[in-house]
C-alpha cells in the first residue's frame, strides 16, 4: 500500500495530475445542475406570482 | 427521414430523450473513469522508462484528445445553425465550449506536471502542448465572443462563425507548429501518448477515452437541456415539463 | 456603375477620408518603430543578442502595430450608418469589404514594410536578409490585415473591444508569425528561405479567396 501511494517517487506528480483532473471534471459536471436549480426556482417563483394576480 | 429528423430537433422532443439518455451516459462516464483510474493506477506494470510517471498519459491523453474532438464538433453544429438556422444545433455549440474549454486546461495541466520530471522543466514548448495552448484560446475567444453581444441570436451567429474560421485555421496552426517545433528542437522527441504503447498498459488508456467521451455528452446535454429551459421559458411546453400545476390544471380543463 | 467601379469607390473614399486625419494615420507607425526600439533597452545591446531576437522583435511588432489599426476598421462606417449602405449595395459585399482591408492595409502594412528595413539594421540583422525581411512582411502582413478583418467585423458591434479582437486574432496570426520569423531567421543563418516564402503566399493566396467573405458574413451577422 505505501509502495502504490509512492507511485516509485513520483507520486506528488500523479497524484496532482489526478487530483486536477477529478477536480475539474467534478467542477464541470456539477456546474449545469447548479445552474439549473437556480433558473428552475426563479421561473416556478415567476408563475406562482403570476398565478397570483 | 428529414422528418424524424426535424422533430428530433425540436426542443420539447429533445428535452424529453435528453432527459432520459443524461442519467445513462452520465452514469456510464462515471464506471469508465472510475475502472479506468484504478485500473491505470493500480494494476498496470510500470513502464521501464519513466517509471510511474506514466500513470499521467491516462488523463492527459484522453482530454488532448477530446479537446480537439470537441472543438471540432463545435463548429460542425455551429455550421449546422448557420445554414440551416436549427436552434437546437447552437444550444448544443454553446454546451459544447465550456466543456471543451475545461479538458484543453486540463490537458494543459497534466501534460505540464507529466512535462516536469520527463523533461525537467514545468513548460516546455513542446509540439503538442503548443497546440493545446493555442487551442484553449480559441475556445476563450469564441465563448468570450458569445459573452459579450448582448443580443442572443446574434451572439450566436458571430461565434458560430468563429468556431468554423478557427477550425479552418486548428491543422494550418497545428502544422505550422509542429513545424516550428522540429525546426528548433529536433532532438526533443514528444514521448507524450505517442501509440507505441504495451497492450497490458492500453486497456486503461481505452476505457479513460470513452469514459471522457460519455462524460462531455453527458456534461453538455445536462447543459443544453438548462439552455433550452432558459431560452424557451415562456413556451407552454416548459411550463409541463417543469411541472407547473396551474398549467396542468389549464390543459385538463381544456380536455 | 460597375461591380469594379463600386470596389474603387470605397477604396478611394478611404484613402480620402484617412488624408483628412493624418495623425491617426501615423500611429501603427509610431507604435512599430516604439516597440522594436524598447526591444533592445530591456535587455543588453550585444549584437548578437539583438541580431537573435531581430526577426520576433520585428514580426511581433508588425503584429501588434497591425492590430492597432483593426478596431476602427468598420469601426466608423458602423456608427454613422454607411455601412447599411455597404450591404444595401448591389455589388458583391466580399468585393467591398476586400477593398476596405486593401484600404487598411495600404496605410498601415505597406508603411510599416517601408520602414521594416532601416528597423532591422538597427536590430543588427545582416545586410542580406533586409530582402528576405522586406519580402516576408509583404506577403505577410496583407495575410494579418485580412484575417484581421474578420475579428473587425465581428466585434464592430462592441464597445471596448480591443482586447476581446486580440483575443480572436492572436491564435490565428501564429502561422503568419512562425512563418514570417523564421524565414528572417534562415537567411539570417545563412539558410535559404524559399519554403517559408511559398508557404507565407500559399497563406496568403488562401486568406485572400476566403477572408473577405468571412468578414462580408460577419458584417451582415453584425448589422442585423
Amino acid at each position: 500500500m505505501q509502495e502504490f501511494l509512492q507511485m516509485g517517487g513520483y507520486a506528488g506528480y500523479v497524484w496532482s495530475a489526478y487530483a486536477i483532473t477529478a477536480v475539474v471534471l467534478i467542477a464541470t459536471a456539477l456546474w449545469p445542475g447548479i445552474r439549473r436549480r437556480r433558473l428552475h426556482a426563479a421561473l416556478r417563483k415567476r408563475w406562482q406570482w403570476e398565478r397570483s394576480e | 427521414m428529414w422528418s424524424f429528423l426535424h422533430r428530433l430537433s425540436s426542443p420539447p422532443t429533445f428535452y424529453r430523450w435528453s432527459g432520459v439518455i443524461t442519467p445513462i451516459f452520465a452514469v456510464i462516464a462515471a464506471a469508465l473513469l472510475l475502472v479506468g483510474t484504478v485500473w491505470g493506477l493500480a494494476f498496470t506494470p510500470t513502464d521501464y522508462q519513466q517509471g510511474d510517471s506514466f500513470r499521467i498519459i491516462y488523463v492527459h491523453v484522453p482530454a488532448a484528445m477530446l479537446s480537439l474532438s470537441v472543438y471540432m464538433a463545435m463548429a460542425f453544429s455551429a455550421a449546422i445553425f448557420l445554414i440551416w438556422r436549427i436552434k437546437l444545433a447552437d444550444v448544443f455549440a454553446a454546451s459544447f465550449a465550456p466543456v471543451g474549454a475545461a479538458f484543453t486546461l486540463l490537458a494543459l495541466v497534466t501534460g505540464s506536471i507529466w512535462g516536469r520530471p520527463t523533461w525537467g522543466t514545468w513548460w516546455e514548448w513542446d509540439a503538442r502542448l503548443t497546440s493545446e495552448l493555442i487551442l484553449l484560446f480559441l475556445y476563450l475567444g469564441v465563448m468570450a465572443l458569445r459573452s459579450s453581444l448582448p443580443e442572443r441570436n446574434q451572439a450566436a451567429r458571430a461565434a458560430a462563425l468563429l468556431a468554423i474560421v478557427g477550425v479552418v485555421n486548428v491543422p494550418i496552426i497545428h502544422f505550422s507548429v509542429e513545424w516550428w517545433n522540429s525546426l528548433h528542437q529536433g532532438s526533443t522527441v514528444s514521448k507524450l501518448g505517442r501509440p507505441a504503447i504495451d497492450p497490458s498498459m492500453a486497456t486503461p488508456l481505452y476505457l479513460m477515452i470513452f469514459g471522457f467521451m460519455f462524460f462531455w455528452l453527458a456534461n453538455a446535454f445536462s447543459r443544453a437541456r438548462v439552455e433550452i429551459v432558459d431560452r424557451e421559458q415562456n413556451k407552454r411546453w416548459v411550463r409541463e415539463a417543469l411541472g407547473d400545476k396551474a398549467e396542468m390544471q389549464r390543459r385538463a380543463g381544456e380536455k | 456603375m460597375t461591380v469594379f467601379a463600386a470596389a474603387w469607390a470605397v477604396l478611394r473614399r478611404e484613402l480620402w477620408l484617412a488624408s483628412r486625419r493624418p495623425g491617426e494615420l501615423l500611429q501603427p507607425l509610431m507604435f512599430f518603430l516604439v516597440v522594436v526600439t524598447l526591444f533592445p533597452l530591456g535587455t543588453r545591446p550585444e549584437p548578437e543578442l539583438l541580431a537573435t531576437m531581430a526577426p520576433a522583435v520585428l514580426w511581433v511588432a508588425a503584429l501588434l502595430a497591425t492590430l492597432l489599426g483593426l478596431e476602427r476598421l468598420f469601426r466608423a462606417d458602423h456608427d454613422d450608418g454607411s455601412l447599411e449602405q455597404l450591404l444595401l449595395s448591389p455589388a458583391p459585399l466580399a468585393l467591398l469589404t476586400f477593398s476596405k482591408v486593401l484600404a487598411h492595409w495600404l496605410l498601415t502594412g505597406l508603411p510599416l514594410v517601408m520602414l521594416s528595413p532601416m528597423l532591422a539594421i538597427m536590430l543588427g540583422l545582416p545586410m542580406s536578409s533586409i530582402g528576405t525581411v522586406v519580402l516576408s512582411l509583404l506577403l505577410g502582413t496583407p495575410i494579418l490585415s485580412l484575417l484581421g478583418s474578420i475579428g473587425a467585423a465581428l466585434t464592430v458591434g462592441i464597445r471596448r473591444g480591443g482586447a476581446l479582437l486580440a483575443l480572436l486574432l492572436l491564435p490565428l496570426y501564429v502561422p503568419t508569425l512562425i512563418l514570417g520569423a523564421s524565414a528572417v531567421a534562415a537567411v539570417r543563418d545563412g539558410l535559404p528561405a524559399d519554403g517559408q516564402l511559398y508557404l507565407l503566399g500559399a497563406l496568403l493566396s488562401g486568406a485572400l479567396v476566403l477572408a473577405p467573405l468571412a468578414s462580408g458574413l460577419a458584417l451582415r451577422i453584425a448589422s442585423e
